[in-house]
């Protein structure tokens, strides 16, 4: 069975994030960039399978600008076998991804998609449940624990309140929550044996697929200041400014 | 909590655009020493060395090694953490692929130590001794002993120490008394006390393996009778597997100032069984292999302590609400300006700044020497190189030695009275950091080996490795209007080396304690001089970027930083080059003149 990972170059979750001057977007001009880190929980889950004895091949796609396939060399010399690079100049859409992803899926044949829960850039968490519905394949969210059996994996996951364990015939699809495993470092031979590993060039349009945005960003914002609080006098005041200012009570 | 980010975008700064190291990947066997591949390795060493040492950093000084009965045991985390840093293969770094090392360049393994002794300098001791008896090995004893030692010290299963200090000899080794007697079988019985052993027993690894030095029973009085030999803590049997616990044994561990998570051991051989390294009473020069690139590690080590005590300074600069702007108030809505806005606070944060940077730039230039020198194709190139590490060894240990626990204490300064508790970890950079200007050859010591040694060797052919690049390099650079600010002291404090460099040689050449005198000023004249060198070069490289962007782009701010740090260092730093050239100047009278009583 092949096991394939989906990542993203995103900004690194220590970077305090900065919004361009005009707000059309965040600054991420010489900004560090990293593997998601949902993607990297996707990566070691999918070398721990292969490791099993689970997985025959690991490979790992991602969408994104020329730097991206160093993300994906990152991948390799965690353990993954090989990787799709497929350009994009600016953010792709969930959709696009999902779109995107299907067409990759349908020529590996993978036994079970790995992604991260969200991006932490956007947090949109949508590609990962879109894409197993364009499929029409089980997806289970949200993974703390994997085991893969007889063809079919059981996921644990966290849910309010409790845990909830799915099971799903093979081919399925997982997104991964931070608790499913703690991402390895890589060591030394691996970052130079992943130089050598295969790295494979798909566009956009190889895979047919428009990246016609659906949604347009009108503009970005920093999270208003909070502003210092008040002492009011008494109960009626309060109230006053609960029903008049604040209008959070009729 | 102390907090370290490794500083990636300075480093590959002064590797890709100040050092060049990109044509390492032209020499032979660094065929996969890639920018690209170098930066890779970097941030992978970054993550352990920001997610796995440096947490246990503090944890590491307050617990301590502990003894009981022969045995040392690390504080708590450091075996977990050492086997992580084995496994990902970064003892072997820049060892020989044939012995399963990685083979990649030295300057790669220069700038990891920076941020191993950032995160955490007593752990880095461990793999950084075993590293200096890698090489010892490597470099002088047979294939019998490589094929045995260098795999498992390239992979960290086995670590190494040098045995060279006894409690009556330290600096001086020629009196060293450990006897080795030849027990007929090629083998050597080895009997002493050694003592300020790193590593010379803890639980990180399987087997640890001692090199001694020691007599055989005919060697002449002296230096010269100095031999070195190999002892193992478990001898080796011939299918690899240990075998008999030798005789060298922990008598006890040193209770220190700093690097407590370290263990310094007390090491008596009783009779233990050890192997020639190279040849009878040829012991200096094998050990020197090991001392060379120990005195340069060690100059790291001052340089990444110096580092991190600078990030955590800014920090709290930043973050510490104390008095107000001398200029009226800069953060109307606290209760106090930031202690950022002092000048005080900030001629010792850019005292700080300036001097981390450009050490750090003159460190890779060594650094990069040192490949030039081992695997150049072009003889001439690699004597050149190699005449230029030598003279530059002395200068790398001292002087940013120096800086390291300066710097480390302005950072307690910046803090005042919370630098000197031991919550915010300030202090223990300082403690941690005195060390360096001790070991490996005391501060003085280094001096000497400047103007004793490195100076006069063949009327001068180590300088010219200097002096020649710099006078190039002033000449190219006259009529550029960008750098005229930072050339004119420059040359100005060339002038003063030029000067000194004369005086010393001249008056050393007919009285020795001339030399010895003003060895420690002129080396410190000399680094000053030599980091100015390197400001000199960072500073037409940023004016010239600015101007390629138009002043902006994607990196124009840390170029404008570049360059305010420089114009720092050329009007606030290098001016001292002016009283230690007086006091050089001033020759041996001063210094000579008052009889041993009178003190």
């Amino acid at each position: 069975m092949k096991v394939l990972v989906s990542i993203k170059r995103v900004i690194d979750y220590n970077v305090k994030i900065r919004i361009k001057p005009d707000n059309s977007g965040v600054e991420t001009q010489n900004v560090k960039m990293s593997m998601n880190p949902f993607d990297e929980i996707a990566v070691e889950e999918a070398v721990r399978l292969k490791e099993k004895g689970f997985a025959t091949e690991t490979i790992a796609v991602t969408f994104g600008v020329t730097q991206a396939q160093e993300t994906l060399r990152t991948a390799m010399a965690m353990g993954i076998d090989r990787a799709i690079y497929v350009p994009v100049e600016t953010d792709l859409q969930s959709l696009t991804v999902a779109k995107a992803l299907k067409k990759i899926v349908e020529k590996e044949q993978p036994g079970l998609v790995i992604m991260g829960k969200q991006a932490i850039d956007g947090d949109s968490g949508q590609a990962g449940p879109m894409l197993a519905g364009l499929l029409g394949w089980p997806q289970a969210t949200f993974a703390s624990r994997v085991e893969v059996a007889d063809g079919r994996v059981r996921v644990v996951r966290e849910v309010d309140g409790g845990l909830e364990t799915l099971e799903a015939p093979l081919p399925a699809l997982i997104t991964t929550d931070l608790r499913l495993n703690e991402p390895r470092y890589a060591s030394l031979p691996n970052i130079m044996k992943a130089k050598k590993k295969p790295l494979e060039n798909l566009t956009l349009a190889d895979l047919g697929v428009e990246p016609e945005p659906r949604l347009k960003m009108l503009r970005v914002d920093e999270p208003a200041k909070r502003q210092a609080g008040i002492k009011v006098p008494d109960v009626a005041t309060l109230l006053d400014k609960l029903r008049n200012e604040a209008k959070v009570i009729g | 909590m102390p907090i370290y980010k490794a500083p990636l975008e300075d480093i590959k700064f002064v590797l890709n655009e100040v050092v060049g190291a990109a044509d390492l990947a032209g020499l032979p066997g660094y065929g996969e020493a890639t920018p690209e591949l170098v930066d890779t390795i970097l941030e992978e060493a970054a993550k352990i060395c920001e997610e796995v040492l440096f947490p246990l950093n503090q944890s590491g000084d307050a617990e301590g090694c502990t003894f009981d009965n022969g045995a040392v045991k690390t504080p708590s985390g450091f075996k977990d953490a050492y086997q992580v840093f084995r496994e990902g293969g970064w003892t072997g770094l820049s060892c020989d692929p044939a012995y399963g090392g990685q083979g990649l360049p030295m300057l790669v393994n220069f700038v990891v130590n920076e941020l191993v002794c950032s995160a955490n300098m007593s752990f880095g001791m461990y793999p950084g001794l075993s590293h200096g008896a890698y090489n010892a090995v490597a470099k002088h004893a047979d294939d019998a002993l490589k094929n045995i030692y260098l795999p498992k010290l390239a992979d960290g299963t086995w670590t190494g120490t040098m045995c060279l200090t006894e409690p009556h000899c330290g600096t001086d080794l020629g009196l060293v008394r450990t006897k080795a007697e030849p027990l007929g079988n090629g083998a050597f019985k080895i009997t002493g006390t050694k003592i300020f052993i790193s590593a010379g027993e803890h639980d990180l690894a399987d087997n640890i393996i001692h090199l001694v030095l020691a007599r055989l029973p005919d060697a002449p009085q002296g230096i010269r009778g100095i031999s070195l030999f190999l002892v193992p803590k478990f001898i080796v049997n011939p299918d690899g597997s240990l075998g008999q616990r030798n005789a060298a044994v922990c008598g006890s561990i040193e209770h220190k100032m700093g690097i407590k998570a370290s263990a310094t051991c007390t090491m008596n051989f009783d009779g233990a069984v050890g192997w020639l390294v190279g040849k009878p009473n040829k012991g200096m020069s094998a050990m020197f292999t090991m001392m060379n690139e120990a005195r340069l590690a060690v100059g790291m080590q001052g340089l990444g302590l110096a580092e991190v005590a600078y990030q955590n300074a800014v920090q709290y600069a930043r973050e510490r609400l104390q008095g107000r702007a001398l200029t009226g108030v800069k953060a109307a809505d606290k209760p106090a300006d930031p202690l950022i806005v002092h000048p005080d606070i900030r001629r010792n944060l850019l005292t700080m700044k300036a001097l981390v940077e450009g050490c750090r730039a003159l460190a890779l230039w060594v650094g990069h020497a040192l490949d030039i020198e081992a695997r150049h194709t072009d003889e001439k190139m690699r004597a050149e190189a190699a005449d230029f590490v030598a003279l530059m060894i002395p200068i790398i240990k001292a002087f940013l030695t120096d800086t390291g626990f300066d710097v480390a204490n302005l950072g307690v300064q910046i803090y005042g009275g919370h630098g000197y508790i031991r919550d915010h970890g300030m202090e223990q950079f300082v403690r941690d950091a005195r060390i360096t200007q001790i070991y490996e050859g005391t501060n003085g010591i280094q001096a000497l080996d400047l103007v004793g040694r490195k100076m006069p060797e063949d009327f001068g052919r180590l300088m010219r490795q200097f002096f020649h690049p710099v006078a190039d390099f002033m000449a190219a650079e006259k009529d550029n209007a960008a750098l005229s600010e930072m050339l004119m002291p420059f040359m100005s404090a060339f002038g003063k080396l030029q000067l000194s460099t004369v005086t010393v040689a001249t008056r050393g050449f007919g009285n020795p304690d001339e030399a010895a005198a003003a060895a420690t000023d002129y080396l410190r004249l000399f680094a000053l001089v030599a980091v100015g060198f390197m400001w000199l070069k960072m500073a037409k490289i940023a004016a010239a970027r600015l101007v390629d962007a138009g002043g902006a782009g994607a990196n124009a701010a840390f170029y404008e930083t570049k360059l305010k740090t420089a114009r720092y260092y050329f009007t606030k730093i290098l001016p001292q080059v002016n009283a230690l050239n007086i006091a050089i100047l001033a020759g041996a009278k001063p210094v000579m003149d008052m009889p041993a009583e009178a003190f």
